[in-house]
């Protein structure tokens, strides 16, 4: 498989001046000390794309991603590194960039086109499918000035996709126009997809993501963290927001609450650990949507409690409960008796699609009155490896059943 | 304690499943593509394939101009025409009336030399703002970013081209006839100017980036430089007698030998009395051999210029989008 895009440890200074003196006048009374601050916008990056795959770049708002795919387009020109690029490109970074208000949608198209490399030929070839595509016939000798934002746009669109480039380079342009016609160009996507096209989108939505890349590379602070399948990648994203305190406002890793306030002043019972457990633990901090997952409470008894009851609640990253229960539903209530023992819930499956959780628990007399709690008192990290998103994995299966006779007469009937 | 259900358990193994891995199929019908580089240098070869690639780019750029700069006005280009006719009825009228210069058809001299002139600042004038004005696309859309210079060039050559027009009709009018068996060589002479104008033009767009004062910068050192060049004084005047050597640094100028030429082809070798018992041709009059010796050399100049531009320009493009 040969590479589509090689980015050879491509990396990009920025100098932000204080001031930015920009005529000869202020140079001059200004030379040799203009305070500026280097900013490292790309830290060596190097990543093949393989061409005919869909590849996304995820990070956050100034992680640089933006200035990767500049760079990719041969907007910006790395400081150090270079790109390679294999085939035409056609870069939507900004739908319409270049229109000229004063000339007619007609002049602009060739206009448009011809800026993004494309031949005249291929223009006139491409032509009536272009206009038909942004929907524009009506109006395709008006001149772009009295055009309507979303005509303006869908003309850039138009011009951008149908040209048929080996690559193309999106810039969170996708969401634009109606629903109906986001609709039409995700179809132009998956179209390009299908023929074999590359394709490099950047977007802060891994939901989008998710469900159109083969694999995302994802950039924080200019550096590439990972070049990964969606679900991983979008775990590894998911860390640098949390990092960025973006994210979990407590990410404490399972430490048993050591100042609960609630309790009264002698603790009958004392949580004093929670684990969590699920498979492949040692390689990798999360588990996958649908494994199993184990949490073990240890508590110490320091005074006999009859019909003591554990409670659950799994919360995601907003604070709200994903699931509660409590061991009473499950059974009774226990009757504990002084000394040390331990309480496990397992979960032969976590049907969480993706996200970081954290469990709270407490520990009630058969009262209801909270003896201790622990919050949180442990997290775990589910990775989704499929193209679902969502909150939860329904179980799911498809039936078809497909009427005997052709369904494209039937279905246009 | 058991768990809270069975059937939820089930459903992750079946959907790990459905990640397919990526299909790569090889697009029909497709030559290998060739690869491109984005790096902070580029060579100088392959930026000037790149720009004899983006060609037909040029064409629609100096197409939009045109249509741009005359849309809604009802005299369309001939706007463009006026500026230049009524300057030549302007200076026939002084320097003939008022001034008594004694050229004869002083308005043909005149216009031999303006056509260059109006050629050369028009390409400067628009090519310096070029870059910032059109700072939407450069910041967004990846091209050879030197055409939209190239392109002030090229819409000051159809400019040139009009006002041609213009000449042939006022020839005609007139009755007057140029040096016919000299024609070609105003080829020559507009081949000088063009590669002359686009080395300034791409050198100048790059600068006014960095330093946006040169935009008004340049209009001051044009309304010097035009007077540098003998288009409303005689040759003669220059170089006469003993200080010949002023005629020879005026030589230096580029756009000199290039005017001397329009004028010899048009104006041809017309002489007028500068003192009693004098007569002088108001053009040069260098021998045609000469006049090519020098066309050549400034053809050589200015295509080395013309790589010298594009190279200065390669260097500071790499942070137009950040300057703009």
């Amino acid at each position: 498989m040969t590479a589509a895009i090689e980015i050879q440890g491509v990396s990009k200074r920025f100098r932000l001046y204080h001031e930015k003196y920009t005529t000869l006048k202020e140079r001059v009374l200004h030379a040799g000390h203009v305070p500026y601050e280097e900013f490292k916008a790309l830290d060596s990056v190097t990543a093949d794309i393989p061409s005919g795959q869909t590849v996304g770049i995820l990070g956050r708002n100034g992680s640089g991603k933006s200035t990767l795919l500049k760079c990719i387009a041969g907007i910006l020109q790395p400081t150090t590194g270079q790109v390679v690029v294999r085939g035409q490109v056609a870069a939507m970074l900004e739908l319409g960039a270049g229109f000229q208000p004063e000339l007619s949608g007609r002049d602009n198209v060739y206009l448009n086109g011809s800026l993004l490399g494309f031949s005249r030929k291929e223009i006139d070839r491409k032509f009536d499918e272009i206009v038909a595509f942004a929907e524009l016939e009506a109006f395709i000798d008006n001149q772009v000035k009295y055009y309507s934002s979303g005509m303006y746009v869908r003309l850039g669109f138009a011009v951008a996709v149908s040209v048929e480039p080996d690559i193309l380079l999106v810039d969170e342009v996708l969401a634009v126009g109606d629903e109906r016609f986001q609709e039409k160009c995700m179809d132009r996507v998956r179209r390009f997809q299908e023929e074999g096209r590359t394709i490099v989108v950047v977007s802060h939505s891994p939901e989008m993501m998710r469900q159109i890349c083969d694999q995302i590379l994802v950039l924080d602070h200019g550096k590439l963290l990972t070049q990964a399948p969606p679900g991983e990648a979008i775990r590894t994203f998911r860390e640098t927001l949390i990092d960025a305190g973006l994210l979990a406002p407590d990410t404490g890793e399972a430490a048993p609450a050591t100042e609960a306030p609630v309790p009264p002043p002698r603790r009958r019972i004392e949580i004093t650990g929670a684990t969590v457990e699920h498979p492949g633990m040692g390689e990798r901090p999360y588990l996958k949507t649908g494994e199993a997952l184990t949490l073990r409470i240890d508590y110490r008894v320091h005074e006999a409690t009859p019909g003591a009851v554990f409670s659950i609640a799994v919360l995601n990253v907003m604070d709200s409960i994903v699931f509660a229960s409590r061991s009473a539903q499950l059974g009774e209530g226990v009757d504990l008796g002084p000394g040390a023992g331990s309480v496990t819930f397992v979960f032969d499956g976590v049907p969480l699609l993706d996200g970081a959780f954290k469990i709270n628990l407490d520990v009630r007399d058969g009262s209801g009155t909270v003896l201790d709690l622990a919050e949180p008192a442990a997290t775990f990290e589910v990775m989704n490896p499929t193209r679902a998103t969502g909150v939860v994995a329904l179980p799911m299966r498809v039936e078809v059943e497909a009427p005997s006779e052709g369904y494209l007469s039937a279905g246009r009937a | 304690m058991s768990t809270l259900s069975e059937a939820e358990a089930t459903s992750a193994g079946d959907l790990a499943a459905e990640q397919e891995p990526a299909v790569v199929r090889a697009l029909p019908g497709r030559r290998e593509p060739a690869a491109r580089v984005v790096a902070a240098r580029v060579s100088l070869r392959v930026r000037l394939v790149e720009l004899w690639r983006a060609r037909e780019l040029f064409v629609f750029l100096v197409r939009k101009d045109l249509k741009v700069r005359y849309k809604g006005s009802v005299l369309g280009i001939a706007w463009s025409l006026l500026n230049p006719a009524v300057m030549l009825l302007v200076y026939d009228i002084v320097f003939t009336r008022f001034l008594k210069a004694g050229f004869p058809d002083f308005a043909l001299y005149l216009f031999s030399g303006l056509i260059v002139w109006n050629m050369f600042q028009t390409a400067l004038t628009g090519s310096s703002s070029v870059i910032v004005a059109n700072a939407g696309i450069v910041k967004k859309v990846s091209f050879p970013r030197e055409i939209l210079a190239l392109s002030q060039v090229g819409t000051a050559t159809m400019f040139f081209f009009f006002q041609a027009v213009v000449l042939v009709i006022f020839l005609a009018g007139f009755q007057l006839a140029p040096v016919w068996h000299l024609l070609p060589m105003l080829a020559f002479a507009l081949l000088d100017l063009i590669v002359f104008s686009a080395a300034l033009a791409v050198f100048l767009s790059a600068v006014t980036v960095y330093l946006r004062d040169v935009e008004h910068l340049i209009l001051v050192l044009l309304l010097a430089w035009q007077w540098g060049i003998p288009m409303i004084y005689s040759w003669n005047q220059v170089s006469a007698g003993d200080h010949h050597w002023i005629g020879d640094l005026f030589l230096i100028d580029p756009l000199v030998p290039i005017v001397l030429t329009f004028q010899r082809v048009l104006y041809g070798l017309r002489t007028y009395t500068p003192a009693p018992n004098v007569v002088a041709t108001v053009t040069s009059n260098y021998p045609i051999t000469f006049l090519l010796e020098l066309l050549v050399a400034v053809l050589v100049v200015s295509i080395v210029l013309f790589l010298i531009a594009m190279t200065i320009f390669g260097r500071l493009e790499g942070n137009f989008a950040e300057e703009l």
